[in-house]
């Protein structure tokens, strides 16, 4: 499914990852655990397609495709969903518009007949009452005066809309509270499937007692230090992440 | 009496001036009036602090011709505008493409032509003001000339439920023709009117039209006015309002500019009544080869005004924006509220945009906000729409309409939102195309 070998990228003078590995099967749930600065956001962002990187060494494969080729719409249309840390209000745009343009556009890229509204309409409210969202939030402007729970949310109800095949999630259970982290971890639930992977970046175990895990990976300093099963999440909520800097082999960042 | 530098514009539009001089002697002093403050003034330059940004050495070459008798004009062109509606088609009001079966009662429309013909002494007052300004050769002009206009006049009490629309439509046919038009609307106390103002283009025509709209609010009236410009591309538009608001009155008011060659809009209002109120928005859009130039002169002049302005504007391609957004609260006007901002796109580096906010306050315990931004498209949104699949044109359209859009809001009358709004869609959709 995904491929990632000796990844390397800067942004600017920096090297933000420095020999990234890593391989995700179908129906997978790889979670990416490490500390702040490590680049597990700057890893999402180069999956989706976000522009100010470049790759200076390796290669990603997706489902046999040079993913680093392609522009972010056509990812996102191969199947590539990254849901955003921090999603963007966009104002006048309404949700609703906004999501059914995206469906009709990924649709038409891979050869598929458009969904008009009607239909739409209908698969909506077929996800929103398994995600238990209120509908209102279909008739506002994209994100804009949205609690951090309902932006949340909203990305995990795109993410049923569109029905990826590897769905990023960079930090979602950032600055949720307990409530609305075990809603946002039973919509990603739902969506597990044999076809479907997820990479699951996040700072904190407490998502991985929700989301569970087939593999877990630590990334420091640029590169994976560390894989292994759930347990190993629940070794780093014991010891914090000084430990991982142990493993940051000598001479690994030269 | 002092003459300004001549030039083929001024000679042309002076001998037009001699010609309507004679017409009708009891308008003949006031006509004079008018054209002798036009012929000191002169084409105004960009030595002039309000035309800085504006060069006329293009337009004072030119010659135009006196509007022709009545032009043919497709019915197809106005079909998509509702009745009520007014047509002036090439200076002159068209009955055939005007439909008035539907007018409100209580709502007095006549033509400039008929007041002219039938009371001239009402309407020599209306010709003659101004005429002491430097800076309105212009609105001077029109006072010589202007022969055609709508006047609207709405009885103390009376509230028009059902919008008007007015059209004014150039159309080609052969010449360069100046138009000199001057509207007026009257609203008596506690009376309500909404007006649309459609100005279109029929035909690649590159016709001078010079308006002048003079507005007048009585106490606790309400006006709501849109004015779409959506003329040909080779057509140049001057027009300034002028609006008194008594007392309580509001003026909710919305232009489009979305057309022309050029289009320079002067927006003079003064707050004269306690509690007067202003809602002004507006959107230009510059590109092509356009300028669009509008200048805000709101004046609080009585106590617990308040205005609110949101213009927005895009430059692309060769297209230039001028946007001054004026505003003095004078001595004693204390309590008032005056709130503007002017956003902008630039997406092409030959496009321009220059914007000034100026705020002159002279008044104690005001609330005054503004702000001028020229921008980009948001890369962040922009990679948020493509990374769910919508392509990069299509995401920059949806950024772009929604950016302009905000603006339409100020109407508050739904209906007539969706309408201008889809304008401006169909509008900003052959500006996409013509960019790729």
């Amino acid at each position: 499914m995904l491929k990632i070998d000796n990844l390397h990228v800067r942004a600017g003078s920096r090297e933000i990852l420095k020999g990234l590995s890593l391989e995700v099967a179908p129906g997978q749930v790889h979670a990416i655990m490490g500390p702040n600065g490590a680049g597990k956001s700057t890893l999402g962002h180069i999956l989706a397609g976000r522009d100010g990187y470049e790759v200076t060494e390796g290669s990603v494969t997706y489902q046999g495709k040079d993913l680093l080729a392609l522009e972010p719409e056509e990812r996102a249309a191969e199947g590539v969903f990254l849901a955003f840390q921090y999603p963007v209000e966009i104002p006048g745009v309404n949700n609703t518009y906004f999501l059914r343009a995206a469906l009709n556009a990924q649709r038409k890229y891979r050869g598929e007949p458009e969904i008009d509204s009607m239909g739409f309409l209908k698969l909506v409210r077929q996800k929103l009452s398994v995600l238990h969202i209120k509908d209102e939030l279909l008739n506002r402007a994209v994100n804009v005066g949205f609690s951090g729970g309902e932006k949340k949310r909203n990305e995990i109800f795109q993410l049923a809309v569109l029905e990826p095949t590897l769905a990023i999630l960079d930090e979602t259970d950032s600055g949720l509270d307990i409530d609305a982290l075990k809603l946002v971890a039973e919509g990603v639930n739902l969506m597990r499937s044999p076809e479907r992977s997820f990479l699951v970046v996040t700072h904190y175990q407490r998502l991985l007692d929700y989301i569970k895990p087939d593999v877990v990976h630590v990334l420091a300093d640029g590169r994976i230090v560390e894989s292994g099963g759930p347990e190993l999440a629940l070794e780093l909520e014991q010891h914090g992440y000084s430990w991982v800097k142990d493993r940051i082999a000598p001479g690994a960042s030269a | 009496m002092s003459t300004a530098a001549t030039s083929p514009l001024v000679e042309a539009l002076d001998a037009q001036a001699a010609a309507m001089a004679e017409a009708t002697p009891l308008l003949a002093p006031a006509r004079a009036l008018a054209r002798e403050a036009a012929l000191a003034h002169g084409v105004p330059t960009t030595r002039q602090e309000r035309w800085k940004y504006t060069a006329l050495r293009a337009l004072a070459a030119r010659r135009f011709e006196a509007p022709a008798a009545l032009v043919d004009v497709d019915l197809k062109v106005v079909a998509d505008i509702p009745a009520p509606r007014l047509v002036i088609a090439n200076g002159r009001y068209a009955p055939a493409l005007s439909d008035l079966h539907a007018l409100p009662e209580g709502l007095r429309v006549r033509l400039l032509s008929e007041v002219l013909r039938d009371a001239p002494t009402e309407a020599a007052g209306w010709l003659a003001s101004d005429t002491e300004a430097a800076d309105a050769a212009f609105q001077q002009w029109n006072g010589a000339l202007a022969d055609e206009g709508f006047v609207l006049e709405v009885e103390p009490g009376v509230r028009v439920a059902s919008p008007l629309h007015l059209v004014v439509i150039g159309v080609e046919d052969g010449t360069d023709r100046a138009f000199h038009l001057r509207h007026r609307i009257v609203l008596g106390a506690g009376a309500a009117l909404t007006v649309a103002k459609h100005h279109l283009g029929a035909g690649a025509h590159r016709h001078l039209l010079n308006t002048v709209l003079q507005v007048e609010l009585g106490e606790g009236a309400t006006l709501t006015q849109a004015r779409v410009q959506q003329e040909s591309d080779g057509a140049t538009l001057v027009q300034r309002t002028q609006a008194t608001l008594g007392a309580n009155a509001h003026y909710r008011r919305l232009d489009l500019e979305l057309g022309g060659a050029l289009s320079r809009h002067e927006l003079d209002v003064a707050l004269a009544g306690e509690g007067a109120q202003l809602d002004a928005n507006g959107v230009l859009l510059a590109d092509g080869r356009r300028h669009i130039d509008t200048r805000l002169g709101i004046e609080h002049r009585a106590r617990d005004t308040r205005c609110e302005l949101t213009w927005r504007g895009l430059g692309a391609q060769r297209g230039r924006a001028v946007f001054h957004g004026g505003i003095l609260i004078a001595e004693g006007a204390d309590g008032s509220n005056a709130a503007l901002s002017n956003k902008n796109l630039l997406l092409d580096d030959g496009a321009e945009i220059d914007t000034q906010p100026v705020l002159v306050i002279h008044a104690d315990d005001v609330q005054a906000a503004h702000g001028a931004t020229v921008g980009r498209l948001d890369d962040t949104a922009l990679f948020y729409l493509r990374a769910r699949g919508v392509p990069l044109a299509e995401a920059a359209a949806m950024l772009t309409a929604a950016f302009l859009r905000e603006p339409l809001a100020v109407l508050a009358n739904e209906a007539l939102e969706a309408t201008l709004g889809a304008m401006l869609d169909a509008r900003l959709a052959s500006a996409a195309a013509s960019r790729e």
